[in-house]
């Protein structure tokens, strides 16, 4: 039965019934207060909050049928460059879903907490392993978060040798995700950019130009967004560091160096790390994700409280670190999140983890190697674990890589990554990882070669994609000019 | 078509000279670039501007775009419609989407602009 | 390896086609001199039934909250989840998905969050939200630099009476921006009304105010909302999603801003996260909001769909001018509020609030029967309260959990001049028998 039809699924107020419930408490077993004795009358709700009210039933369709408009890794493949969007383990799930894991309040008695401390303290020492670092913080609750907080990390530690009026700039080259500038700015630096070379590397005569004693620091993606490896990072991280600066090592495409090289051994100072991409947890729809710092030596005693420390005997939460920059969240992090991380990091080991880089590197490089028959390639290089191709020949057809991308939607295929980054016209960032199989990419490569003749032969079928979903191409700019935030009640 | 009775700027804004009043807005050039627009920031009526500073921001679905004023002076009118209708500026970028009136300091700036001959070279070459 | 499918032949095969003769080939752009040369110092690869056996262990070192009894607050609560919320957020569909960028295969997590921002606005009394943010303290942090931005002040006045957790963030980052964040002390009855009031002044970009606040207290801000206002200073009222099934929402207060932590609603407590942190404002300020926003529009053929909306804010368009570098959500934590709301409905969230309102009074009555303890603050509470215990409070605590029985906080460690007092709360979820069984206890301790 679907009377509203295939495409639109109604909102679940639409679905209310005055009257109805979805719920069921025991009665009270304490006398009943009179709520208007105990607080004060006139702060009192005087009507109800207008909530759904629905049954059990209309709830569980309702979602499910939300759920049926969507498209997870579960579904089908998903090739978002830079998101690593790889198969989530279920059996980190099960356990994430333990009694003993999800019933615990963050201020406990640590007695009671010990396995849960264990899961952190021993996870931050896999992570200071696998990136060659000193410490970890579980703290920052995403990627974005990680970032701020890294530099944060570096404004303490200038501020602290008395230099923060002078160390005011942090370096960020041209092809850097939008979040590296964004907090950095947010953090108080300014931005100063660094073009990339032709090989798609960071031009090194002219970051030579832009370092001075101002550069607090230089952040740096590696593989870059390009997904090609800063070739010339020994030399890069010498000029930050003659200058007095630290180097931020975004961890976004740390999915191709694991078990193979190491940021610290780069001569990055800080790392932050995405658990939900490199190590398996689900991206959630969007988060929760979870985002650890790592820090080489001089930088310990500025990261976040509480730090989780091991005696030998007992672990317990330290906030005994005077210098520390505080707190960036509250409690430890998102612990579920790394809890996931941590099984999946015993479940691979380093040979396994190794494994991971090897193989997301290689399918990267088999797309690659297919695909540059039918589109342009801004860099002739072999690529890490993703690479970014150009719909500038399609756009001579007029097919813009958006079209493209939508068509993608219809085969069940997930958009790559689109116009990022930018230096690139036209950009598609593909990453494969390494949980998908020659097959599910030869068939990609099936797709992606039709689409290509298409753009060619009958380019509407682009512009007019997609076709084979529950909804057209929705109109952002509508959407922006005359904002519909929330659904306005009946009638409205 | 690059109307002839206007000056340019580099960052893509027009200038309409009348008397001391300098009516300014984006190029048709400019509003392609940025593809549908979906807001304008406006400045405040009164506040100040100095020449090549940001005071007005266009924003489109994938890109946004600081407006630089093309020469110094108090803002004293400002186009109010373009907060219901900003797809104005990708409709009629030259007149129905002007953006704001600037009283100027000192009128000879606007000597420094482009004619439109010269912008018309400019984005050629861009 | 059974997450990785490639085959030895097929690895080979792959090769062949990429014209490389090895896998470490691939590698020839890493200088020599950082490969690793060594084998990393990790635990050796375990079997998914060794890691599940070995991870349960490890739970079971926990004392967790279906084994004890929970009178621990502050900012994270026991609340019954409905067994809808955990099915529902078990729909791969919805957990493997990503942010949705591609608006037309994604409209599952977009039409949700769309139903998730007009929960908040109605539970809030305001405008306009977005799609949730890391957690309750940073979500007061973004809703204080909206107000440093919408007012170009850079102070900040807030209570002694905030969730120390979320002061520390807030001061953490005013510190790192170099921004000015004034603490307002606890007047005698540990309220902070009167000592706010005395701070605010035109260089003041918000005032903030918990409600009902750390201690349990519920207080009215509205004489300080008129305060503010007057100086054009924004008030923003933090306040707690359940509680809001009973009192007047902070849009009514004259809020400008209404920001918290939204765990309450069908998240676990998990020892601290993932939660979600919620932001509601007045329609003017939407385009000052960070964050993901959702907007429902049409598609080329005239119907509803849902897309990510007002980006130019962000920081992927605007990068070092966004209003914030957040660019994900807690989209699966706002699932959970979303489908907890849903089941729950106007009367279900309001039987919950009245339960833990009834239940905590009862409790607290109960705990002033037993010798050596009494009354803590004064004022009217909703579900947690303090009370003045003689003996260690931090000792009690610790010696409490030898009897299954988590809380209530010891005071002291945020507010050494309350080092006497415990903050105990009670959801819906205590039993009369649990109570009595704390008051039994405690009897025995004190």
């Amino acid at each position: 039965m679907r009377i509203d039809g295939p495409r639109e699924v109604k909102l679940i107020f639409e679905e209310s019934v005055p009257g109805r419930t979805g719920f069921s408490l025991p009665p009270l077993d304490v006398p009943a207060v009179e709520v208007a004795e105990v607080l004060p009358e006139d702060l009192l709700r005087t009507r109800k909050p207008e909530l759904p009210e629905v049954s059990e039933v209309d709830v569980v369709r309702h979602f499910t049928r939300l759920s049926e408009r969507n498209h997870g890794v579960d579904s089908g493949f998903y090739p978002l460059g830079s998101c690593t969007m790889k198969y989530n383990p279920k059996i980190n799930e099960d356990i994430a879903a333990l009694d003993g894991f999800t019933g615990l309040h963050p201020y406990q008695p640590e007695g009671t907490v010990q396995g849960a401390l264990r899961v952190i303290y021993e996870l931050q020492n896999y992570l200071s392993e696998l990136m060659g670092m000193d410490a970890f913080t579980l703290q920052p609750a995403a990627g974005a978060h990680g970032e701020l907080t890294g530099l944060m990390l570096i404004k303490a530690y200038h501020r602290d040798r008395g230099q923060s009026d002078q160390k005011q700039e942090i370096i960020v080259p041209d092809s850097a995700h939008g979040t590296n500038p964004a907090s950095a700015a947010m953090c108080g630096f300014k931005v100063v950019e660094v073009p990339s070379d032709e090989r798609g590397n960071v031009d090194v005569a002219a970051l030579k130009t832009v370092v001075s004693e101002r550069t607090a620091g230089l952040m740096l993606t590696n593989p870059n967004t390009l997904g090609l490896f800063e070739e010339n990072i020994l030399e890069i991280a010498d000029i930050i560091h003659a200058a007095g600066g630290l180097l931020y090592y975004d961890g976004a495409n740390a999915n191709a160096i694991l078990g193979i090289t190491r940021p610290g051994d780069m001569g990055f100072d800080v790392v932050h790390l995405n658990l939900h991409k490199t190590f398996a947890a689900p991206h959630g729809g969007g988060g929760p994700g979870s985002g650890p710092v790592g820090v080489k030596a001089d930088l310990i005693p500025y990261l976040p409280v509480p730090r989780v420390q091991y005696d030998g005997e007992v672990y317990h939460l330290d906030y005994d670190h005077p210098k520390s920059i505080g707190k960036v969240k509250g409690y430890c992090g998102n612990f579920l999140v790394a809890l996931k991380a941590y099984a999946y990091i015993r479940q691979m080991g380093s040979s396994g983890l190794r494994a991971v880089a090897e193989n997301a590197v290689l399918n990267a490089n088999y797309l690659l190697a297919k695909l540059q028959d039918y589109f342009d390639l801004p860099y002739r290089r072999r690529c890490m674990h993703e690479f970014v191709i150009s719909g500038s020949r399609q756009k001579a057809h007029g097919v813009k890589t958006l079209d493209m991308a939508k068509r993608l939607l219809d085969f069940g295929v997930h958009a790559p990554t689109i116009y990022f980054p930018l230096i690139v016209e036209e950009a598609l960032m593909i990453e494969p990882t390494e949980t998908e199989s020659k097959e599910t990419m030869d068939q990609f490569i099936t797709i992606m070669a039709q689409i290509a003749r298409e753009a060619q032969e009958n380019p509407e079928v682009l512009k007019q994609a997609p076709r084979n979903l529950p909804v057209r191409r929705l109109d952002e700019a509508a959407a922006a000019r005359h904002p519909n935030l929330k659904w306005q009640g009946r009638g409205a | 078509m690059i109307p002839s009775d206007l000056r340019y700027t580099k960052e893509h804004e027009w200038v309409r000279v009348s008397g001391k009043r300098a009516i300014v807005g984006i190029t048709d050039h400019a509003q392609k670039e940025l593809g549908d627009v979906v807001f304008v920031d406006l400045p405040d009526i009164g506040q100040e501007v100095v020449k090549g500073n940001d005071f007005a921001v266009v924003e489109s679905v994938k890109a946004v775009s600081d407006i630089y004023a093309p020469v110094s002076g108090t803002v004293v009118e400002v186009n109010e419609t373009l907060q219901d209708n900003p797809e104005l500026i990708n409709e009629d970028p030259y007149n129905d989407a002007w953006i704001a009136v600037i009283e100027m300091l000192d009128p000879s700036e606007v000597d420094q602009l482009m004619t439109a001959e010269e912008y018309e070279a400019f984005i050629d070459g861009e | 390896m059974h997450y990785i499918p490639n085959t030895e032949q097929e690895r080979q095969e792959m090769l062949k086609a990429i014209g490389a003769g090895s896998i470490d080939e691939l590698f020839s752009d890493i200088p020599e001199e950082i490969r690793l040369q060594k084998e990393l110092d990790l635990p050796t690869p375990r079997s998914e039934p060794v890691v599940f056996k070995e991870l349960k262990a490890l739970a079971k070192k926990n004392l967790n909250a279906s084994e004890a009894a929970v009178f621990l607050g502050a900012g994270t609560y026991d609340h019954y989840i409905p067994s809808v919320v955990r099915h529902i957020l078990g729909r791969s569909e919805f957990y493997t998905a990503y942010t949705p960028y591609q608006a037309e295969i994604s409209q599952g997590t977009l039409q949700a969050i769309y139903e998730y921002q007009t929960m908040i606005c109605n539970l809030t009394g305001l405008d306009v939200t977005n799609a949730s943010l890391y957690d309750g303290a940073t979500a007061l942090v973004e809703a204080a630099l909206m107000a440093v931005g919408i007012t170009r002040r850079e102070k900040v006045v807030v209570p002694a009476s905030l969730n120390p957790e979320y002061r520390r963030v807030l001061e953490t980052y005013w510190d790192l921006l170099d921004l000015e964040c004034v603490l307002a002390d606890l007047a005698e009855e540990g309220s902070c009304i009167s000592t706010l009031r005395d701070l605010v002044d035109d260089k003041t970009a918000a005032v903030v105010v918990q409600y009902p606040n750390f201690f349990g207290q519920i207080e009215d801000p509205r004489e300080l909302v008129q305060k503010a206002h007057a100086q054009g200073a924004l008030f923003i009222v933090v306040a707690n999603p359940i509680a809001l099934g009973l009192l007047k929402p902070p849009g009514e207060l004259g809020a400008d801003i209404a920001c918290g932590e939204g765990q309450a609603l069908g998240n676990p407590m998990a020892f601290g996260g993932p939660h979600l942190g919620y932001l509601a404002a007045k329609e003017k300020y939407v385009r000052r909001m960070p964050g993901r926003i959702v907007g429902a529009t049409v598609d080329s053929e005239g119907h509803q769909g849902y897309v990510l909306t007002l980006q130019a804010r962000e920081q992927h368009i605007r990068r070092q001018k966004a209003t914030s570098n957040i660019c994900s959500n807690q989209a699966l934590n706002a699932l959970a509020a979303t489908v907890y709301l849903s089941v729950m409905g106007p009367e279900g969230l309001r039987q919950v609030a009245e339960s833990s309102l009834a239940k905590a009074h009862y409790l607290y009555r109960q705990l002033l029967t037993v010798e050596g303890i009494s009354p803590g603050l004064p004022g009217p509470f909703f579900h947690e309260f303090t009370v003045r215990v003689q003996g260690d409070p931090e000792e009690i605590f610790q010696r409490l959990a030898e009897y299954g029985l988590i809380g209530g906080l010891p005071l002291g460690r945020f507010y050494p001049q309350l080092s006497d007092l415990m903050l105990f709360c009670v959801t819906e979820q205590r039993t009369k028998e649990e109570m009595d069984y704390l008051v039994q206890v405690l009897g025995g301790l004190l």
